[in-house]
């Protein structure tokens, strides 16, 4: 999965939190593809009809915030999105991402987030570090390089499959 | 340089001699806690495992696994305690013998029950499937909280890889007023650095303030280091310490105090006497302003509960502002583990609570996840001891929560207004 081509869907808002991705009464919840129709709810009611496979999220810094539930890199995951790009993650829904093989959390510049539009596509190039936004001319821009063993865990497909 | 508490915990559970922020090891864990939320997700995580072909016959050490169950519970509905009875099955399955099962003996919310029970020590590492996992760490031990792959990981491997954090140091100088508790300190540092300030790395308390605190309060500043995305809050053990660790278990620790010439990445000073009773406004944490800013603002209802504000030093502060009056608006008071509802029964503290007119109710996360047991509906507003005011947190999305400290909290239930306790 070196490289990545869809549709990005913008929520141009920081801290984003998993209490918004999937609501605390679905933590009980444990089917993935339940927890996939309720992604967003807290932001977007019609989330999920937006989404196709393999889609991604451009959102505000710190996303991820608040409770640890693995219930919202699932949803998310299982709703369509392969990648979500931010300025920043919360750390557990970093890790949570990584290491469950779900999506994988891509770090950009802060003003990243104004040059690229809702609905752009995007082609990400995880061997060259970038994105080409194919509907603005092609325009490049830099992601932030994976650190060597979080780019072993995202190549294995997930931490079980990394350190057999 | 030396090593602060955090990278010394983490370089003795590495094996290495020295780590240093950013580097990235695989430490040995001692204990790791699952609930009846993260539990079902860790069992899932083996499940779809298998349907990989991957089956995992035992896990690593049942000794040191402990399971609670308080977010839903009493069960809220079928799911609820479908999944209490699928991670018993579990827990029966796996040889766990530490289950603190609602009903059954002492029983309550995992981060109370971590250090009432003596259950994590100095010096560990300890990882649990909950966010506030950070709260464990005013014992002197490395707490984090992980999801549920982690978690999983864990419990096949003994181990888990963690990037060594940066150490922010909080000094807090001077003296506490009276009517100003933890929770105002936390929520003003907060309000300070964002909530994402501190993401990624370490948060350490120490100073004066800190020096004499009891545990109890040095909990709430630890709870809520998570709310300003801290991987682990952490206090060097003292005699505090381990007078409190010894009161609730006979093992033996090694409490690991970090270098002299420990190195943080940076320090912030504060000055207690400074610190005025405060709110975190909706819809954050970091929304934080004194109490008499916003002393007008009606409420509908007031919560003292969950990790953050019902421990028995909590329901004591609230106790002596309810005394011999009556509330104006709907309070609940949910003590944290039974254990402590005992002592506050024993300590005349729930008489008191009931004769002003409270509602007393089990143990339990309850309405702190907006998960049941008394949830908040459309433009509810509620004054709560509790660690997040997000949108919909405890209830409906455009109900407001206002985070207190449990004097705050009862002072406000007296007037139906945003109160400081010293004004009552
Ligand atoms: S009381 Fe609230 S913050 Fe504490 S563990 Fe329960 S849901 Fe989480």
């Amino acid at each position: 999965m070196t490289m990545m081509y869809g549709t990005v869907h913008k929520y141009n808002r920081s801290n984003i939190d998993t209490d918004v991705i999937i609501p605390g009464p679905y933590l009980k919840i444990h089917d993935h593809e339940e927890l996939a129709t309720h992604a967003m709810e807290g932001i977007d009611s019609d989330f999920t009809k937006k989404i196709s496979d393999g889609d991604f999220l451009l959102v505000g810094h710190n996303f991820g915030c608040g409770s640890s539930r693995e219930h919202a890199p699932i949803a998310l995951s299982k709703s369509g999105i392969k990648a979500i790009l931010s300025p920043s993650f919360a750390r557990i829904f970093y890790r949570n991402a990584i290491d469950g093989g779900y999506l994988l959390p891509i770090e950009i510049d802060e003003n990243v987030l104004e040059k690229i539009d809702d609905k752009d596509k995007l082609e990400i190039d995880l061997d060259n570090n970038t994105i080409k936004n194919k509907t603005k001319d092609n325009e490049i821009h830099k992601i932030k390089p994976f650190s060597k063993i979080i780019s072993e865990i995202v190549k294995a497909g997930g931490l079980f499959n990394y350190n057999k | 340089m030396g090593m602060t508490i955090t990278e010394k915990i983490l370089s003795h559970a590495s094996g290495y001699n020295k780590v240093s922020p950013d580097d990235i090891v695989f430490a040995d864990v001692d204990k790791v806690m699952i609930h009846d939320v993260s539990g079902p997700g860790v069992i899932k995580v083996f499940k779809e495992l298998e349907k990989k072909g991957k089956y995992i016959e035992n896990i690593w050490d049942p000794d040191r696994v402990w399971i609670a169950e308080d977010h839903f519970v009493p069960a809220a509905d079928k799911i609820s305690a479908d999944n209490v009875i699928q991670l018993t099955k579990w827990a029966q399955k796996n040889g766990i013998r530490k289950h603190f099962k609602y009903g059954l003996g002492q029983y309550g919310i995992c981060h109370t029950l971590s250090h009432e029970e003596g259950l994590i020590l100095p010096g560990e590492v300890y990882v649990g499937g909950d966010s506030h996992t950070n709260t464990t760490g005013a014992l002197g031990a490395f707490a984090a909280g992980l999801g549920h792959t982690d978690i999983a990981y864990v419990l096949t491997h003994g181990k888990i890889w963690f990037k060594v954090p940066e150490t922010l140091l909080f000094k807090i100088n001077g003296k506490k007023p009276l009517n100003v508790m933890a929770k105002d300190i936390i929520l003003n540092i907060i309000s300070d650095i964002g909530t994402d300030g501190a993401n990624y790395k370490a948060m350490q308390f120490a100073g004066k303030v800190i020096d004499e605190m009891e545990m109890e309060e040095r909990l709430t500043l630890t709870n809520m280091t998570t709310e300003a995305g801290a991987k682990n809050g952490i206090i060097e053990p003292d005699n505090i310490t381990t007078e409190y660790v010894k009161q609730r278990t006979e093992s033996n620790f090694n409490a690991i105090k970090a270098d002299v010439d420990a190195e943080f990445k940076e320090v912030f000073e504060y000055e207690c006497d400074k610190i005025e009773p405060s709110v975190a406004k909706p819809y954050s944490p970091e929304n934080v302003v004194a109490v008499r800013e916003i002393q007008s603002t009606e409420i509908d209802k007031a919560y003292i509960g969950s990790c953050t504000g019902a421990k028995l030093s909590d329901l004591r502060a609230a106790a002596k502002i309810l005394k011999g009056r009556k509330v104006k608006i709907r309070t609940e008071v949910l003590p944290a583990a039974q254990s402590i509802f005992l002592k506050a029964i024993k300590e005349g503290l729930v008489t008191i609570f009931m004769e002003s007119g409270v509602v007393v109710g089990p143990p339990t996360c309850g309405a702190c996840c907006g998960a049941h047991m008394g949830v908040l509906g459309k433009d509810e507003i509620c004054i709560s001891t509790t660690n997040r005011n997000f949108p919909g947190r405890m209830g409906h999305v455009e109900s407001r929560t206002y985070l207190a400290s449990p004097m705050v909290v009862a002072a406000s239930a007296l007037t139906g207004k945003i109160t400081d306790p010293r004004d009552v």
